[in-house]
């Protein structure tokens, strides 16, 4: 169940009552907790038709794009919060994906594997690639094809001249704040435009 | 999942006039229309289906007596199917100007006595809704439970979100736009000009002189079937394959397969549908731009459109109705924070894709139906009395 107290860790950074756009929204899962739990309203995006037609059976909001070609859709500053929760590794340009997010929202949330994770960088200090529950997959067919840090990711924000307003790791259902780019599988952030 | 089986249409007389967006009025009118289900005591779980270009009120169900009289959706209506006749009660209903029973050009002009042909006032989609509101009232439903249609039909359904929002809770628009784009324009007007240049077509007036407009007739449909279709459908199901086994070298027989289909399409529409009621309902498809009150700013347009919530699908391989079109008023809707889903079906049929049975495309109709049926308590007929849940 660390997945759903993963959730709720993040959930937490969103205000109440938060407009709330979700790029890459899956089933809509944290749609509708943030909907239910919080007061949020919004959308989410997904290219899945699985994923879509889940989110429509959840009565999430869903519109079906393709991530890659941007946020034309979207005026800026038009939600609170855009979360790209686990979509950033998927997607071919994280950068620009990067700048449309803090573009659109006032507050952006992001979470991503953390390869710098300790059990991955042992993996690799052996000669091979990691496989573990946060990257499960092979290195010749995992969808991942963005592979990061904790630590690359403040790299990333300051260059693209975002501040970073929190920032931990997630680790078996718990927040990691002491040596996150060490001790946790996963990497959340929530930054605004600098 | 099965039929709703024999249905009958029915007919009512408006003696009231109709005030016209054009500034004229139809001094009094027939619609017909046919209704399946049962509307709950509530009157809650309405959902009004508008028809595009050739259809009409007959949306599903067979006529008795009839082999195959299917409505025209009717893999989408009926008991078990994704708009499931069980929980809604369901009203098809044929537009003014039509050639299907509603008041159209074949009908007599109160005043002249002759059938109305050329001079039947000018009609457009606001219009339609006004009218179909009219029927609505006569049924006694204050507010649906969900408006739907396809193309021509979807442009009905958000129109009523825009002129009637407090008495839609959804609307759902499939394959459909904004606005039609000059190219879409362009191939109305090569299929008005086919019937208005027909020798027969007299002006409009040819039904005194014994004759129907044909030729006219077959060429605005056949220029119309293609649209409607995919360059890849087209391919798949005719390709080059020719109707003999070699080439005849003739510039007027019939070679392609792709031909012997056109023309068997044509040859079909120009004895049921009329010539009158095609220019009409091409002008209505030409005219309908509701961004156009509001300086070309479809956003301010959906402002009105407040309070209802919103299902749009588009299907990729529609080249006249296409995703980016579906995806402007996704826009717009957005931008007023007004509650969409928006689905696109990777479908190969082209903008006929709305009218036929795709899974993906029907799953995300009927679980969006499912959720509008738990929100007006509208429970399977058989299963009990339903729970409301909000409004």
């Amino acid at each position: 169940m660390s997945e759903r107290r993963d959730l709720e860790l993040i959930a937490r950074l969103v205000p109440p009552g938060s407009r709330v756009l979700d790029l890459g929204c899956g089933t809509g899962e944290m749609l509708a907790h943030l909907r239910d739990a919080r007061g949020c309203s919004g959308y989410g995006i997904e290219i899945d038709d699985a994923n879509v037609h889940a989110c429509v059976q959840r009565g999430v909001n869903v519109v079906q794009l393709n991530l890659e070609e941007g946020l034309a859709l979207f005026e800026d500053r038009s939600f609170d919060v855009v979360l790209q929760l686990e979509t950033l590794q998927h997607l071919r340009n994280t950068e620009r994906m990067l700048r449309e997010t803090a573009r659109v929202g006032r507050i952006g949330i992001v979470s991503f594997p953390n390869f710098a994770h300790w059990p991955n960088r042992l993996r690799v200090a052996f000669g091979r690639m990691p496989v573990t529950k946060a990257l499960p997959y092979e290195w010749y067919d995992t969808p991942n094809i963005r592979v990061g840090t904790f630590a690359d990711f403040e790299v990333l924000a300051r260059k693209n001249g975002l501040k970073v307003t929190d920032a931990f790791g997630l680790q078996d259902g718990a927040e990691v704040r002491r040596w996150p780019n060490l001790l946790a599988s996963m990497a959340v952030f929530r930054f605004e435009r600098g | 999942m099965g039929s709703i089986g024999h249905v009958t249409p029915q007919q009512m007389h408006f003696s009231e006039p109709l005030p016209l967006k054009s500034g004229s009025v139809l001094p009094a009118y027939d619609l017909v229309y046919e209704t399946y289900g049962t509307l709950d005591p509530l009157r809650r779980n309405a959902v009004l289906v508008c028809h595009a270009l050739n259809a009409s009120h007959h949306v599903a169900g067979t006529y008795e007596g009839q082999a195959r009289s299917e409505g025209w959706w009717d893999n989408l209506v009926g008991p078990g199917k994704p708009l499931d006749t069980d929980r809604f009660f369901v009203i098809g209903v044929n537009n003014l100007g039509s050639c299907f029973g509603s008041t159209g050009p074949r009908d007599l002009h109160p005043a002249t006595g002759r059938a109305w042909g050329a001079d039947f006032p000018v009609v457009t989609v606001e219009d339609w809704v006004d009218a179909q509101a009219r029927l609505l009232d006569r049924l006694g439903i204050d507010r649906l439970a969900a408006v739907i249609g396809g193309s021509l039909g979807g442009m009905q359904a958000l129109s009523w979100t825009l002129r009637h929002p407090q008495r839609v809770r959804h609307g759902v628009a499939i394959a459909t736009a904004p606005n039609l784009s000059a190219q879409n324009i362009a191939f109305n007007e090569v299929a008005r000009r086919a019937i208005v240049t027909d020798p027969d077509f007299h002006g409009g007036h040819f039904y005194g002189h014994g004759v129907l407009p044909r030729r006219g007739l077959r060429v605005a449909r056949m220029i119309g079937h293609i649209t409607y279709l995919s360059d890849d459908a087209m391919e798949a199901k005719f390709g080059r394959e020719l109707r003999a086994a070699e080439l005849g070298y003739s510039t007027q027989d019939i070679e392609f397969q792709i031909e012997s289909y056109l023309r068997h399409q044509g040859d079909k529409f120009s004895e049921y549908f009329d010539a009158n009621t095609y220019l009409l309902i091409t002008r209505a498809l030409d005219y309908f731009d509701p961004a156009r009150e509001h300086g070309g700013d479809l956003a301010r347009a959906f402002a009105a459109a407040r309070g209802c919530r919103f299902l749009l699908v588009s299907f990729t391989t529609d080249w006249r109705f296409s995703p980016a079109r579906s995806r402007e008023i996704v826009k717009a809707l957005v931008d007023n924070g007004i509650d969409v889903s928006y689905a696109e079906i990777d479908a190969p049929h082209g903008h006929d894709a709305f009218l036929l049975d795709d899974a993906r495309y029907h799953r995300v109709v009927r679980s969006y139906f499912e959720s509008v049926a738990r929100e007006v308590g509208a429970a399977v007929a058989a299963g009990g009395v339903g729970e409301p849940v909000g409004v």
